[in-house]
């Protein structure tokens, strides 16, 4: 049932509103994993970002995708919380108090057996529109115990105007996707996440609407 | 034949005919030699295929529909501009506005409102936008960001909007139709852009603006202009209420706006530092890229044709 609602949901409204109010500019589309377990990071402006790259797989796939996402905003609302974990099929994690690590992650590495794709976006918020803020560490905490996983990152540029943190209006703009070569393993936590940061900065070069921000004061 | 003038017909065949002598000449090539790689003449040829087939199914479908293709053609080439020339954050609300002046625009259109559709954006979305913008409050940054929104609005929401007033004008040449001013403006003008491709290609030599595009010569242009010229005058009376002579005039103004609309767009994509503007349309990158010179050819045309016929 749910399952129907989401490709329906993906089928007559996520893709022709990619289609025709954003339009994408995606540069390397073989580059990404075509089956699970996998992890793809991106970088994250808008709430459009999920839906953008769940839009990028065949309807019949969308239900492998799993985005994770902040459990204290996804899930205090009881319609938001409904709508996030059985049409968008998010992997709810906390942001704050963690005690125990291993537990954090454990729904994580569940999808992962299942041979699911997890969506991680490791700045943890939006943040600023098109600006790449520090990365979390917690994707290395995963990758740790699975050193062989693809881990493929996702540069996006222009969701960020389209429809940035705290803005309700949507505003058609062209967007960039770039997926660059997966990232090989490091022991290292901290040289792991300066390879990521490095390589989503490297992907941004390639994006055409790069030039079209200007930063209010 | 399907109900369609008979010259239109005709020169729809002979469109599909130059595809298809496209095609056999591409495979020719490519067996001749098989260690080239010629994927993205492929790709180009492709696309061709497709924009015909779009555009001609548009064509011939109620007026109604081939003017909503024109305003989506319009829509997502603003689109194309907003994307990659810089706004700021603060602009988002007048660029949802400036969207908005396409359904408008394309209103006056469908009713042949002719004073309408002329001054509505040079007057009032020139005068509303800023008004808009002052409301948000910032102010830096404020005259480069309403120049480019109104640059951009002219250019791909006015100037586009001219094909489809075409379909609009009374029929004067029976015998080729209202779309039959289509087919002739948008032949000649693609293959103006062919025609300075291939003299370039055989004979350039001395370049007439390197800063902007290197690979434009005077060899080029001049034969372009030349061929499109003599082009234009044969096919003016078959398409369109125009005379030989007039047609003549017609084709040297196509020819040379054309490459002005080309380098126009490329001097934008040079300023931001892209090669395209998009990748809409595999093999020619964005739609502004195909249509740049369209931009400038579809209101110089329709005003000539206007003054002289109407």
């Amino acid at each position: 049932m749910n399952r129907c609602l989401k490709i329906l949901f993906f089928a007559l409204l996520v893709k022709p509103m990619v289609l025709l109010g954003l339009g994408l500019n995606i540069f390397f589309k073989a580059r990404l994993p075509k089956a699970g377990p996998a992890m793809v990071v991106a970088n994250h402006n808008s709430h459009l970002d999920t839906l953008v790259l769940m839009s990028l797989y065949p309807l019949s796939q969308i239900h492998k995708i799993r985005p994770v996402a902040a459990a204290d905003y996804f899930l205090c609302h009881k319609v938001v919380a409904w709508f996030s974990l059985n049409i968008i099929g998010i992997i709810p994690i906390q942001r704050s108090n963690i005690r125990d690590k291993e537990a954090l992650f454990a729904e994580c590495h569940k999808a992962l057996d299942n041979g699911d794709i997890l969506l991680i976006f490791p700045e943890g918020s939006r943040g600023k529109p098109e600006a790449l803020s520090a990365l979390k560490r917690g994707i290395h905490h995963i990758i740790k115990q699975r050193p062989s996983l693809k881990v493929v990152p996702v540069m996006m540029h222009g969701l960020g105007r389209a429809l940035p943190k705290g803005e309700r209006v949507f505003v058609p703009f062209n967007c960039d996707v770039v997926i660059g070569e997966a990232i090989p393993f490091e022991e290292d936590a901290k040289q792991y996440i300066d390879s990521v940061y490095h390589s989503l900065n490297e992907l941004l070069a390639l994006c055409m609407t790069r030039q079209s921000i200007v930063l209010d004061e | 034949m399907f109900n369609i003038p008979l010259h239109s017909f005709y020169m729809m065949l002979f469109v599909i005919f130059l595809l298809i002598a496209g095609s056999l000449i591409r495979l020719r090539l490519q067996r001749k030699n098989p260690s080239v790689d010629y994927t993205e003449l492929k790709q180009r040829i492709q696309s061709w295929w497709w924009m015909i087939a779009i555009l001609f199914g548009i064509l011939l479908a109620p007026t109604t529909i081939s003017i909503t293709f024109f305003a989506l053609l319009s829509f997502l080439a603003l689109k194309e501009f907003f994307s990659i020339m810089p706004t700021r954050q603060a602009d988002r609300r007048v660029l949802l506005w400036a969207y908005l002046a396409i359904p408008a625009q394309y209103y006056w259109v469908e009713t042949a409102w002719y004073g309408m559709f002329l001054i509505f954006i040079p007057i009032y979305v020139f005068l509303f936008l800023p008004m808009r913008a002052v409301f948000i409050g910032e102010t830096k940054g404020f005259i480069r960001s309403l120049g480019t929104i109104h640059w951009a609005v002219m250019l791909s929401v006015l100037c586009i909007s001219h094909i489809a007033y075409l379909l609009q004008l009374p029929v004067i040449n029976e015998e080729a139709g209202a779309l039959g001013l289509v087919l002739f403006l948008i032949f000649i003008t693609q293959f103006n852009d062919v025609c300075q491709y291939i003299w370039g290609k055989t004979f350039g030599k001395h370049k007439i603006i390197p800063k902007v595009s290197p690979k434009k010569t005077w060899e080029g242009f001049i034969g372009g202009v030349v061929t499109v010229t003599i082009i234009s005058g044969l096919l003016a009376p078959y398409l369109t209420p125009l005379t030989m002579v007039q047609g003549f005039v017609a084709g040297s103004l196509i020819a040379v706006s054309g490459f002005v609309g080309d380098v126009v767009i490329s001097s934008v994509k040079r300023d931001l530092a892209i090669k395209d503007s998009g990748t809409l349309i595999p093999g020619h990158g964005g739609l502004l890229d195909r249509i740049d010179s369209l931009i400038y050819t579809a209101p110089l045309f329709f005003h000539f044709l206007y003054y002289l016929c109407y």
